[in-house]
């Protein structure tokens, strides 16, 4: 066991745990945020993104450890004050969502995506996204979303 | 028990769920589906707030496809009322009445309607009351009009909050729905037909909404069960005695089940790691993937379940033909594999159980929990949260079990999860199939005789929707080396491969195009509609002339559970692996009247999408017992990359009834492929995955 100091959406959160244990793990049975989701166990499927300081996780094989001192961004802290984060709105107004369980790691990966390429091509929302699995298939949907959310935050900027 | 007791129980408890109000009974005949629940069936589907809050009840389950849109829909447009009025309570035992499994993409064409009606008479109900309330008799309040929830008349307004507040009708409420309560054509609707984005998005994509496995309760621990390395090995012995001594941590067996509940999954996960270490097996000999086919036609039964449809004489058809031709298809095992695997909390108290999982058959996972645990049916509730993915592979309650037991032995809710490796292997198959088609053309080049049979995976869409004077459709049953069970649109995706693949075969014997050889065969209109629809928009006819190195068009068709769907498709293949390249869909599809076509788009191109799985890449191996591909990097599934440029055209028929739409627009991207790789190659493709010639 040890004292484990994260920084999750934003706030300290202290955890006494195993330091191999998988931040996934840690984040839903501990800090109750049961967003990020267990696909696969081994990052195949990246339900279980999140951001650590920008850039998207498999939470399933990271080890709680290796997240201190990190940025940690789950789906539940990427909202403000009851505003939709812009990758959110467009999945959201495209309807990009069926069963909804893979969203929370398609709209994390979105936001990286576009931090990197804000404007991206089709080539790099597939390259960007495509270790995301969707069993609903519904990923002409989603390429939607993508792209619906670069032209707003495009507008913005 | 009485039936009439525990129905009043559950409506007492349901009034301290949902509120003070009033319920409308919703009692019009159930159909066979329908039936099942038993002593535990409710009737209750529709409920007003005082404050005019609208609450409509339904076994039914949302699992991605859009029934709790679809269905507020419904009730949105009978009520008059702005569909965020609308709240949906789905798949609780306890409070939801049993509309039966949610399968066989029956909420559309049996769920739906029982919501209008029940709606529709609560509005008629409405316009009773505020004919009496503005003293207009009982004749004139039929030129009353519902509007925004509220009748307005003389500068009055009475609605539905007004309704529920007033005493006098609650025996009304109470009465079965009048025989004769109609409900809106679909050409007057107002809010079904058109798009409507799905109601539950927002929780969704804030990651707020709990899933079954996101279900956490009070001093809740983490379960995980002792599986066979193999399938068939029987446990000679194990010792659970290290992991009772771990922290935290129940260890049951009852019979060959063992499992093991701790405070966090990584201790369950260690715990049962020391279980397993002393865990002693006896394997059996179990088939290979290797010998799939030639085993499921050893073992075939003829004899059991024989389902043969029969039209002229099949053999004298063959015998008469110009030309015979003969081919086998086959389909391998495919898992469903929905991104949420098997999930269930279980909590005991005071005798009752109550579990959340993610099942697609409520009321029969409570039937097989009160029987498990030898306690009467309404001392189990089962609810079901929205859950993640099924396409027909959860109609079990496997963790609702396994939660209940731990629970019950550990004095604590129990949470059970499997993990992917146990989703992969223990989790049900779609069915393989073997299918052998001998046909005959006439000396016109038509089809004369067709002779089909499906060994193993099923019945569906067996027979021919062509125009042919002697056909036989036979379902031959097996000994299926795997658990099989449904999978969305069942057998139909299969059957559909073999027909339209061999119906490319007959056409190029026949010296024909493909899509004339089919038109010329069709008497089904709306097939044809579908057909020419898709062939249109892909520019099939134009396309057929230009040739493109390493490419090849194809299209197929079909028609199952009401409605109809065809594609037409390109593909390019690359002749070092084998694999083709999905590079354009057009799809057409029809199911009646559109109810909501925004979900309508969704579920079309994710069908497409989930068929190209199977048809390109997916295929469960298995060898001594074992899968040897139960991962996602070894079975790989659709991703982003494999995404086609998608054409979707949806033909709205007001005039006919709605049918489900989940599941036939996955029939026909197999065969448009297969067609479409011989195009490019010229040799046929038989078997799924689909594999172009190499080199």
């Amino acid at each position: 066991m040890a004292t484990i100091r994260l920084s999750v959406n934003g706030k300290a959160r202290i955890v006494d745990t195993e330091p191999q244990r998988p931040l996934l793990e840690v984040l839903r049975e501990d800090l109750g945020l049961t967003g990020t989701k267990y696909g696969c166990g081994e990052g195949q499927c990246g339900s279980c993104t999140v951001l650590l300081d920008g850039k998207p996780a498999f939470s399933c094989v990271t080890a709680v450890r290796a997240a201190e001192g990190c940025q940690i961004v789950t789906i539940e802290g990427l909202a403000a004050d009851g505003t939709l984060h812009p990758v959110q709105q467009a999945f959201l107004d495209e309807g990009a969502v069926q069963c909804g369980y893979c969203t929370p790691g398609m709209v994390l990966k979105t936001v990286a995506l576009l931090d990197n390429h804000p404007q991206p091509t089709d080539a790099q929302i597939v390259d960007g996204l495509n270790g995301n699995l969707c069993r609903c298939s519904d990923y002409a949907r989603i390429m939607a979303a993508v792209r619906r959310a670069a032209a707003a935050t495009g507008k913005k900027g | 028990m009485s039936t009439v007791n525990q129905s009043t129980v559950n409506r007492r408890e349901f009034l301290e769920l949902a509120g003070a109000g009033l319920l409308i009974v919703a009692a019009a005949p159930l159909s066979d589906a329908q039936r099942g629940g038993g002593a535990g069936t409710l009737e209750t589907r529709l409920h007003i707030g005082e404050d005019g809050a609208i609450t409509v009840l339904s076994g039914k389950i949302e699992e991605g496809q859009g029934a709790l849109t679809e269905l507020a829909m419904a009730a949105a447009e009978e009520l008059r009322v702005p569909l965020d009025r609308v709240r949906m309570v789905m798949g609780d035992t306890d409070q939801t009445p049993n509309d039966g499994g949610t399968a066989g993409s029956g909420t559309t064409p049996r769920t739906a309607p029982l919501v209008r009606r029940a709606a529709a008479a609560a509005r008629s109900l409405l316009l009773a009351a505020a004919g009496r309330q503005f003293g207009q008799p009982v004749d004139a309040a039929a030129r009353l009009e519902v509007v925004d929830g509220a009748v307005l008349y003389g500068g009055k307004k009475y609605g539905y909050a007004d309704l529920a507040r007033s005493p006098e009708l609650a025996a009304a409420y109470k009465e079965a729905l009048p025989a004769g309560t109609t409900v809106t054509p679909a050409k007057d609707w107002q809010l079904l037909g058109k798009p409507q984005a799905r109601l539950d998005l927002r929780e969704l994509v804030t990651g707020a909404h709990r899933f079954p496995s996101d279900i956490v309760r009070p001093g809740m621990l983490y379960g995980r069960v002792l599986r066979p390395p193999s399938y068939g090995a029987t446990l000679d012995s194990v010792d659970l005695s290290e992991a009772r001594k771990m922290p935290g941590v129940t260890a049951v067996r009852d019979g060959g089940f063992v499992a093991c509940a701790a405070p966090t999954t990584l201790a369950a996960r260690k715990a049962l790691a020391a279980i397993s270490a002393t865990a002693q097996w006896k394997a059996v000999e179990q088939p290979s993937s290797d010998d799939l086919f030639g085993y499921l036609k050893q073992h075939a039964k003829p004899q059991e379940r024989p389902q043969a449809q029969v039209r002229g004489s099949v053999e004298k058809g063959l015998a008469e033909a110009r030309t015979r031709l003969k081919a086998s298809y086959q389909v391998p095992y495919v898992q469903h594999a929905p991104m949420e695997p098997r999930a269930a909390v279980a909590e005991w108290q005071n005798g009752r159980l109550t579990v959340w999982t993610g099942t697609s058959n409520p009321a029969s996972v409570r039937q097989q929990l009160a029987e498990t645990f030898g306690v009467a049916p309404d001392r189990v509730r089962v609810l079901v949260p929205h859950f993640g993915g099924g396409f027909g592979g959860k109609h079990t309650g496997e963790a609702a079990t396994e939660a209940a037991l731990l629970a019950k032995e550990a004095g604590h809710p129990v949470a059970v999860q499997w993990t992917r490796a146990e989703e992969f292997m223990w989790a049900y198959f779609r069915p393989a199939a073997l299918i052998e088609i001998e046909a005959g053309l006439d000396a016109a080049n038509t089809i004369s005789a067709w002779d089909i049979a499906n060994y193993n995976s099923g019945a569906s869409a067996l027979d021919t929707p062509y125009r042919i004077r002697h056909t036989r459709a036979r379902f031959i049953a097996s000994d299926p080396p795997l658990r099989q069970s449904s999978y969305r649109v069942l057998a139909a995706t299969a059957n559909n491969f073999a027909r339209e693949a061999f119906t490319d075969e007959l056409a190029e014997a026949a010296g024909k195009d493909p899509l004339e050889f089919r038109l010329s065969h069709l008497d089904n209109e709306r097939l044809k509609n579908v057909l020419n629809a898709a062939a249109q928009r892909f520019g099939w006819v134009e396309r057929r002339k230009k040739r493109r190195p390493g490419t090849g068009i194809g299209l197929a068709c079909g028609t199952e559970k009401n409605s109809v769907v065809a594609a037409c498709c390109e593909v390019e293949v690359d002749r070092a692996s084998g694999v083709p390249r999905l590079i354009e869909v057009v799809q057409a599809f029809e199911c009646g009247a559109i109810l909501n076509p925004a979900n309508l788009r969704s579920q079309v191109e994710g069908c497409i999408m989930m068929g190209a799985g199977p048809a390109l890449r997916e295929e469960i191996l298995f060898k001594d017992g074992k899968l040897t591909n139960a991962r996602f990097a070894a079975y790989r599934v659709p991703r982003f990359r494999d995404v086609p440029k998608l054409e979707i055209i949806l033909l709205d028929r007001k005039d006919l009834e709605s049918a489900g739409a989940g599941e036939t627009p996955i029939i026909v991207i197999a065969p448009a492929i297969a067609n479409a790789v011989f195009d490019a190659t010229g040799k046929r493709v038989r078997s799924m995955p689909i594999r172009a010639p190499r080199g």
